[in-house]
């Protein structure tokens, strides 16, 4: 069976043009208005940081701010929360191993 | 100084957080002639529940997200043309007293993720109308990607228009299948997610809840008195219905599977208390999981400023307010979801109510139609609240929950501590509360401060059968992160006295 809903035809969204960004690399579509958590989560991709300790892939959870899951590093800075921060075109977001600062080596 | 904050004038009222219930008490007391000043981390007005589309989505039906939307376009009409000081960005981390009873330093950071300058008003009096946010209870596999909370799931799809799970296409681009998303926990907002997600293209396979609805039958009273709460069940069971979504009550997804993101998750049959029934267990395919056990009110900014609290009967605290929606501080009201969860239209009652009483306060006495129309609120959310206490005792996690966590299962999803370390704190190393749990394993000690994990670790604390979920310490000295740098810069220290600017 042909699946035909989305959000966006839920809402009848009409958004202004599509721009890029990348995840490791590969080129990202994303929506203006979309934090990087959507434009993630629309490309299908759901972990972008792995864990301290185990070393385990996390990405979005709490969709609010307040899990921090979904911490990225997103331009070089590490420890941003996904879900709260728009994307912007020509963003890069890296896989954040870690405390995200594994070049202090602390 | 650099760093230092931005002062703003005095104002009469700061409103701390713009959902229902902080946009009803701004635009009640601004109408009032009040100098109000609307403080929230979001950069819309909404609040959660009616979080929307960023506008350049160009949603040109956002209400097919929510129930009553008309109710939120009233009231973000009335924010216009209220001219109140409505400050977007803001993410408060604490408010501080000049003296006894005020006025009140409200300081906060800006910018999408709190990075930005430090922003410090003045207020003659303070309305705490923070919300809250989702209870999750811990359970095989929880932490794996692809499990996200059902109130979180609803959030990204509310403002991003995406669903979790194998990519729900952008605009203009090709739709994929949907993604299969099973919505377990306990509570109303279960029915709703489900609801949403299904409209939005998700596959549905089953939404799992713990408790069942016999609850409500049992309190036919508070039932009857709130037939609107009725029909909107029923609505969201015909929508269900129409989609092919099955509800299990009495059950619980109790294992999640899949190497990196989720691939089917387990529900089991659970017994009175929430015990998982032994050999019960069914396998169901999916690409994600949504997730939640009802909410708890969010009071980081009302423990720091010493407001008493009452425990609500799923086991949370919430603020202890009189009929005035006044908190045990003088000079501080709270309303919505900080005096128990009880939903948007309660909160828009409690935020008017607040509104006329702290216009009264602050300006003499009340105007005769106002003391009317607060006579008429109070009816109104005396009825909400009685069932707002029935939907939290019927949902209220029954003990037996923590026998479906293995040792294995991570609690403190961010400094990955597991069950077994907090058994091992409590069986072996005495300790009694989440406090001592916290000290000996790191429970609780990490980037969300507990919020995510509090709850579970202080069930597994308290090892008393039978007690349900005791309530979880939330106190904590700042309500949002603050870099040190943003604290060092400070040309005062915070604190009881400072607030003068």
């Amino acid at each position: 069976m042909a699946h035909d809903r989305n959000p966006a035809r839920l809402v009848g969204a009409a958004p202004g043009p599509a721009f890029e960004i990348t995840f490791d690399g590969r080129p990202v579509p994303a929506l203006p208005g979309q934090s990087l958590a959507a434009a993630l989560w629309a490309a299908g991709i759901l972990a972008w940081r792995t864990t301290r300790v185990g070393g385990r892939p996390r990405g979005a959870f709490c969709g609010i701010g307040h899990c921090f899951d979904c911490l990225a590093t997103v331009n070089g800075t590490a420890n941003r929360r996904a879900c709260l921060v728009p994307a912007r075109p020509g963003d890069t977001v890296t896989t954040q191993e870690g405390n995200g600062h594994g070049e202090l080596a602390v | 100084m650099a760093n230092s904050p931005s002062e703003e004038p005095e104002y009469d009222l700061a409103v701390i957080g713009a959902g229902p219930a902080g946009v009803a008490g701004a635009v009640t007391a601004a109408e009032l002639g009040l100098a109000v000043a609307l403080l929230d981390a979001a950069e819309r007005p909404g609040g959660q529940f009616y979080r929307h589309p960023h506008p350049a989505l160009g949603a040109a039906r956002p209400q097919a997200l929510h129930h009553d939307w008309g109710t939120f376009v009233d009231l973000r009409r009335r924010l216009a043309a209220s001219g109140l000081r409505h400050l977007a960005g803001h993410h408060v981390w604490t408010v501080v007293p000049a003296g006894p009873e005020g006025p009140w330093g409200v300081h906060a950071v800006t910018g999408a993720d709190g990075g930005g300058p430090l922003v410090r008003i003045r207020a003659r009096a303070v309305l705490l109308a923070t919300g809250a946010y989702e209870r999750q209870l811990p359970f095989p596999g929880w932490a794996l990607p692809g499990v996200v909370g059902a109130g979180g799931a609803q959030a990204m799809l509310k403002s991003g228009l995406v669903l979790p799970g194998n990519g729900t296409c952008s605009v203009g681009v090709r739709s994929r299948a949907g993604a299969r998303v099973v919505v377990a926990g306990s509570g109303p907002l279960l029915l709703a997610v489900a609801t949403t997600l299904a409209a939005a293209g998700a596959r549905v396979p089953a939404v799992v809840e713990a408790s069942d609805y016999l609850g409500y039958a049992r309190r036919p009273g508070a039932l009857a008195a709130q037939p609107g709460k009725l029909a909107e069940a029923a609505a969201h069971r015909a929508a269900l219905w129409r989609h092919g979504v099955r509800l299990r009550t009495r059950s619980a997804v109790t294992e999640v599977h899949g190497a990196d993101r989720v691939a089917a998750v387990t529900v089991s049959r659970l017994d009175r208390d929430w015990r998982p029934v032994r050999g019960s267990g069914r396998r169901i395919a999916c690409d994600a999981l949504a997730v939640g056990h009802g909410l708890v009110p969010q009071l980081d900014l009302a423990l720091a400023l010493g407001c008493a609290t009452r425990r609500t009967p799923d086991g949370a605290s919430a603020l202890d307010l009189d009929t005035h929606q006044r908190t045990s501080v003088p000079g501080v009201w709270a309303a919505g979801e900080t005096g128990g969860v009880g939903g948007a239209q309660l909160a828009c009652v409690e935020g008017e109510l607040a509104g006329l009483a702290i216009a009264a306060r602050l300006r003499g006495r009340p105007a005769p139609t106002a003391i009317r129309r607060a006579r008429s609120l109070r009816r109104r959310r005396d009825r909400m609240r009685a069932f707002a206490d029935v939907m939290a005792r019927t949902h209220a996690p029954g003990p037996g929950w923590s026998r479906w966590l293995d040792d294995a299962t991570e609690v403190c999803r961010c400094e990955e501590v597991t069950a077994g370390r907090v058994r091992e704190a409590v069986a072996d190393h005495g300790a009694r509360d989440a406090r001592t749990v916290k000290l000996l394993t790191r429970a609780g000690m990490g980037w969300c401060q507990g919020r995510m994990c509090g709850p579970a670790v202080a069930c597994l604390a308290a090892q008393v059968p039978g007690t349900g979920l005791p309530p979880s310490p939330e106190r904590r000295p700042l309500a949002v992160p603050v870099p040190l740098g943003v604290l060092a810069a400070l040309d005062e220290p915070p604190g009881p006295g400072d607030g003068t600017g």
